[in-house]
């Protein structure tokens, strides 16, 4: 809502000396968030008077055609003067806003008397957009006769250089979308008196549909009724004739509706825009003649459309209420009229209504067409329900004021008000706030928002006033109390809050798991957890692998991009590619967050129960809505791309590989306590996004049989899909799995220190290629027995000593006996026992050569 | 030089044989003055041996000389998302209060997220956060648009009284550019318990500043709407660069508060009786504080961040100047 400083001074007798950065400041303390104070036209300074056009010569020797004018600005501007002009729409006669030599343009442009087109111009003739007034530069200004007296400095009243307040009206502040809702905080804001244009409503409500709908001067008043009395509480339909909808509207609404951010249309819809603003009551007029029959409030009937004023066709719903007349709607209440009954140059009669409609019965209707106009956002915000009778008049009066035309009558249906009451302990406000605040105070701040106040023995009885919709509870009152004394009034206390837990063992090992990652030597990043088709193609997912199987947005950001992930590679590839692509040569990066799966059955979840607010689902209901949601697993990426260790003047660097990735893996499990188990997967597996690595450098990790994730070489395809270069390594564990396995015993057992002696004994062994070290290395260990301390692979030997297709795994293998030194004959048979193991479980030799 | 006169030959050792043929009488004096004569030659040859040993190591040492300067940066440094650690920090600062922290899930149900924090169906408050839908037409399920949902759900699965915090990931659906991004992270505080008031929210909202920002910084409370919280308040952090010194200074302007004196950081507010009642919690008995703020606008105003998109981009210069843990 854009609130001129003037148009605020009407109503609340504000000090002259208060600015808008003044005002705004006061208004912010007491609630109402002041976005921005700016000035229309800021810069400028007057004087801009009103002239008369005498008499005009055309000059026709230049290229374009230009007017010399004789212009009277009046005697105490200097009476007639010349003054040159390239415009063309106006004639002698007219009235004219001229710029006088001193005065200085928005934007800094000073006008002087000076010399042009061979003549000496005296002042300037102005259009609204030189004056920052509108964006009218077709041609100048011309006021309609009669509309300001020749001589008149019209700045002010046209509001050049005047400041707007910039007010963003929160849901629950309805009336403030209008200057009477912000004048009244002005009013309270400096304990000024405040005067309600809506005054003189005492003696226009109680109007009912017995004392409406008398016809005057031939023509019949249009009839109006509510059909539905939840959707139309009240409506009003008051019918003017002979009005000449083709009179210009003043200039000083023109400029009060541009400079509250609206278009000026003409006479008739800029008055009733004009009231709305004023007052807060939208009101819509019909061309009369072009209404058949009666005008009813109702919801739509299936299959009828509208074509409302924006030109769009629209389907209505059967939740839409519209105002119909025997043919049909003629508008969507409260939102926007049809083109039907539209307002054209030619009306002569309209029916003006002024009605309130239901909050929720228009926010639908808003949404549900994408149609959001000022109408709809004061009626979704709640209308003061007493005001649309006053409206009306205003509207009437003004119209015929400007437009010519009288009122034949009005005719309507209104429902009467309900006002509840609320009862309040007159300390509550304290009690709540902490502050002090004497019972008096509290009287006076509600009775200052427009409330009436009784005090009895059990408390307050307050009953809201008729604007104050959102007033319906104790605490609603509070914070109108609290905002009038102002927050600055709560003291600082901290609570004593009970011994609490700390933080949870997996709340603490999902830390853990975080830090290790970085603590590798990888950078942690977040992505976006939104995910499309091409995403999982350049993963090299196959068309049927489940993580397409994405829960999807209704509304997402990018089509591109529908479903929610259910790997974390594809974010973390892409930012990889990236950080390659701005030059960096080594990335390696993690994410944790979580993945999005769809319940085994893969249809897209629908919470059916809609508990209530007034108190505690049941327990079932609980447990749908819970159990309706996605499974989110947590999850851990990784993308090693690029050197791990670079190159420099101590030799050369190596880049990350597969390898780094498993341990990465490794190393994370381990600092949560749990030894993962690596296994070759050359067979495609059916547990994540397997056709993400290569297939022969990729392992599966499990723990005691259960899936975690993967890790190794990204595929070279996939790669390249990401524009990776060289042999990324990438792994992506399901963090939750692991965490939900530490937490069965997170603290872990200490190590015995033994001291005696260290024995090491160097063993190399040859096994087919396709024998992995870790079989050989779990033989080797179940075979030395408990005085084996580690076990380390330290070489790996392929050649003609081995011959082909072997290989020759060189471990070094440490003992150590808890009570005494190992003698060479232990030694020696644990050595024994360690080669059969492995001879038993993998074929392996000792290497002879 | 050791041989000639320490050796099996040296003349020391040649007289010393010739001590056994002397007269009886002087063998002992030859033989002590033979004594003192070979200990002093073995006290030389030692001290002398030492120097040259201290020399020959002196010259090694210089010649090992190397350039201390030479970099070797060999190993990858990690690092954490500024974002995840100031989470931390934050939830902190609450556990050391004796909060707990609590977490709820990213994909949400619509009465967790609006129906029981008082979004009455179709108020404007519901469009005024621009809500990811999830899954097919009123499916009831929505991206969370905000961490408020985890206090229905604390109030619902916890014993009173509850005081917990709770950081996470949220979603609107705004487009990216340098002040807005459509997945964003925010910190919440709730508190239910009898007797509590404003005072108790400002007293820690106050704390919590202080903890973040520095010893005496202040928050300021102003009256503002939301549906969950009444009496409600915008929260405003005082600067703690130039802690209001810049405020009609304009020899002094303040680049984080825009010489204001303070910055605008969350809302907070008495939470709704209507929201106690969703939970089965009776208001007369029990009262509640909340507040929140987004991670984002800390972060960028407590490190200087000046683009939103810094912290979505994952460019690994910016994580990597934040280290392991936020300060």
């Amino acid at each position: 809502m854009r609130a001129p400083l003037s148009w605020i001074r009407e109503f609340a007798a504000l000090p002259p000396e208060v600015t808008g950065r003044d005002l705004a400041e006061r208004l912010i303390a007491h609630g109402l968030e002041v976005e921005t104070v700016y000035a229309i036209g800021a810069g400028a300074s007057g004087p801009f008077v009103v002239g008369r056009v005498e008499r005009i010569e055309e000059l026709t020797e230049f290229r374009k055609p230009i007017r010399l004018c004789q212009v009277d600005v009046g005697p105490s501007h200097g009476g007639e003067r010349e003054i040159i002009c390239g415009a063309r729409n106006f004639a002698p006669g007219d009235l004219v806003v001229v710029a006088l030599p001193g005065a200085t343009l928005p934007g800094g442009m000073q006008i002087s008397a000076r010399e042009t087109y061979g003549h000496v111009s005296n002042g300037m003739i102005c259009s609204e957009r030189e004056l920052g007034i509108g964006e009218e530069s077709g041609g100048i200004i011309v006021l309609a006769p009669g509309e300001a007296e020749v001589g008149l400095d019209v700045g002010p009243r046209f509001g050049i250089g005047e400041e707007i307040l910039d007010i963003a009206v929160t849901p629950d502040r309805g009336y403030a979308m209008s200057i009477r809702g912000i004048a009244r905080e002005a009013a309270i804001a400096y304990a000024v008196d405040f005067v309600d244009p809506v005054g003189e409503l005492a003696e226009l409500s109680g109007v009912t549909a017995s004392s409406m709908g008398q016809a005057r001067s031939g023509v019949v008043p249009v009839q109006c009724r509510t059909d539905d009395p939840i959707g139309c509480r009240s409506i009003t339909m008051r019918t003017l004739t002979g009005i000449d909808v083709s009179t210009p509207s003043p200039q000083w609404l023109r400029a009060r509706i541009i400079a509250a951010g609206m278009r000026p249309i003409n006479v008739v819809v800029d008055v009733t825009n004009y009231v709305m603003l004023e007052s807060g009551q939208p009101l819509h007029a019909f061309d009369a003649d072009r209404v058949v029959g009666t005008l009813v409030a109702r919801r739509a009937a299936g299959g009828e459309t509208l074509v409302t004023l924006d030109g769009v066709e629209r389907q209505l719903d059967v939740d839409d209420l519209v105002i119909a007349d025997d043919t049909g709607p003629v508008a969507l209440a409260g939102t926007m009229g049809g083109e039907s009954a539209e307002v054209g140059a030619n009306t002569m009669t309209i029916a003006l209504e002024a009605a309130c409609f239901e909050a929720i019965t228009v926010a639908r209707m808003s949404r549900r067409h994408k149609l959001s106009t000022e109408a709809s956002r004061r009626f979704e915000r709640g209308v003061d329900p007493a005001l649309a009778p006053f409206a009306s008049h205003r509207a009437a009066a003004l119209i015929a004021q400007l437009a010519g035309g009288a009122s034949v009558g009005m005719t309507g249906q209104e429902l009467p008000l309900d006002s509840s009451i609320i009862r309040m302990s007159a300390t509550e406000p304290a009690d709540v706030s902490g502050a002090s605040i004497s019972p008096e105070r509290v009287v006076g701040a509600l009775e200052a928002v427009g409330c009436r106040v009784e005090n009895s023995d059990s408390g307050l009885r307050v009953t809201p006033a008729t604007w104050r919709p959102d007033l319906v509870q104790p605490a609603d009152l509070v914070e109108e109390v609290l905002r009038l004394v102002g927050y600055d009034a709560v003291p600082s206390v901290l609570p004593v809050v009970p011994t609490g837990g700390g933080l949870t063992v997996r709340q603490r090992l999902r830390r853990i798991a975080a830090r290790a990652v970085a603590e590798i030597g990888l950078i942690e990043v977040l992505t976006y957890p939104f995910i499309g088709s091409a995403d999982f193609d350049r993963l090299g997912l196959a068309a049927d692998d489940p993580r397409r199987n994405t829960l999807a947005l209704l509304n997402p950001l990018s089509a591109e991009r529908p479903g929610l992930r259910t790997t974390l590679l594809s974010g973390v590839l892409e930012t990889a590619s990236r950080n390659i692509s701005r030059g960096h040569d080594s990335v390696l990066i993690f994410e944790i967050g979580p993945v999005f799966l769809l319940s085994n059955s893969g249809v897209e979840p629908v919470i059916e129960v809609r508990p209530g607010v007034e108190d505690r689902p049941s327990e079932e209901q609980l447990a749908e809505l819970r159990g309706c949601l996605p499974h989110e697993r947590l999850s851990l990426g990784g993308v090693l791309c690029g050197a791990w260790e670079p190159g420099g003047w101590w030799g050369s660097g190596r880049d990350a590989c597969w390898a780094d990735a498993i341990e990465a893996a490794r190393f994370v499990a381990g600092r949560l306590g749990i030894e993962l188990t690596v296994e070759a997967a050359s067979q495609p597996a059916d547990a994540g996004p397997a056709a993400t690595w290569h297939p022969t450098r990729r392992a599966s990790l499990s723990v005691a049989g259960r899936f975690v994730g993967w890790a190794g070489e990204v595929h070279p395809r996939v790669a390249a899909a990401f524009g990776l270069p060289g042999r990324a390594g990438a792994l992506e564990l399901d963090l939750d799995t692991l965490i939900e396995l530490a937490e069965v015993d997170p603290v872990p057992t200490a190590p015995t220190v033994w001291t005696m002696p260290l024995a090491k004994e160097d063993l190399a062994l040859v096994v087919d290629e396709s024998v992995t070290e870790a079989d050989v290395a779990a033989a080797l260990r179940s075979g030395t027995g408990p005085v084996l301390e580690s076990l380390r692979l330290f070489d790996v030997y392929r050649g003609p000593q081995v011959g082909p297709g072997r290989k020759s795994l060189a471990f070094s293998l440490r003992f150590r006996a808890p009570d005494h030194t190992l003698k060479a004959s232990e030694l020696s048979t644990a050595r024994l026992a360690a080669l059969a193991a492995a001879n038993e479980a993998t074929g392996a030799e000792l290497r002879q050569s | 030089m050791k041989l000639a006169h320490a050796g099996d030959r040296s003349r020391l050792a040649l007289a010393n044989r010739l001590i056994g043929s002397m007269p009886a009488d002087r063998k002992a004096d030859a033989g002590r003055r033979m004594g003192q004569a070979r200990a002093e030659v073995q006290r030389s040859l030692a001290a002398r041996e030492a120097e040259l040993a201290a020399a020959r190591e002196a010259q090694m040492l210089v010649s090992e000389r190397v350039d201390v300067t030479l970099p070797w940066d060999r190993r990858p440094v990690g690092a954490r998302h500024p974002l995840t650690t100031v989470a931390e920090r934050m939830a902190d600062v609450f556990v050391a209060m004796g909060y707990e922290v609590a977490e709820g899930p990213e994909v949400e149900a619509e009465w967790f997220n609006f129906d029981a924090l008082n979004f009455i169906p179709d108020h404007p408050a519901r469009t005024m956060q621009d809500t990811f839908f999830v899954g097919a037409e009123d499916s009831g399920i929505v991206m969370r648009t905000h961490t408020s949902p985890v206090q229905i759900r604390a109030l619902l699965e916890r014993p009173l009284p509850v005081y917990v915090v709770c950081p996470g990931r949220v979603f609107r659906t705004d487009e990216l550019d340098a002040t807005h991004t459509p997945v964003f992270h925010q910190i919440e505080c709730l508190a239910v318990d009898k007797g509590l008031t404003m005072a108790h929210l400002k007293g820690t909202l106050d704390h919590f500043a202080a903890a973040m920002f520095g010893d005496g910084i202040t928050t300021r409370l102003r009256p503002s709407y939301f549906p969950f919280t009444e009496p409600s308040a915008e929260l405003d952090l005082q600067c703690f660069a130039c802690r209001g010194a810049s405020v009609g200074n304009p020899d002094g302007p303040c680049r984080t508060c825009g010489s204001e004196g303070w910055i605008e950081w969350g809302g907070a507010g008495m939470v709704n009786p209507r929201v106690l009642q969703a939970c089965g919690i009776d208001p007369a008995d029990y009262r509640g504080f909340a507040f929140g703020m987004g991670l984002e606008r800390t972060l960028m105003f407590r490190h200087g961040i000046t683009d939103m998109r810094d912290m979505v981009e994952g460019d690994i210069r910016f994580s990597s100047a934040f280290g392991m843990e936020s300060a």
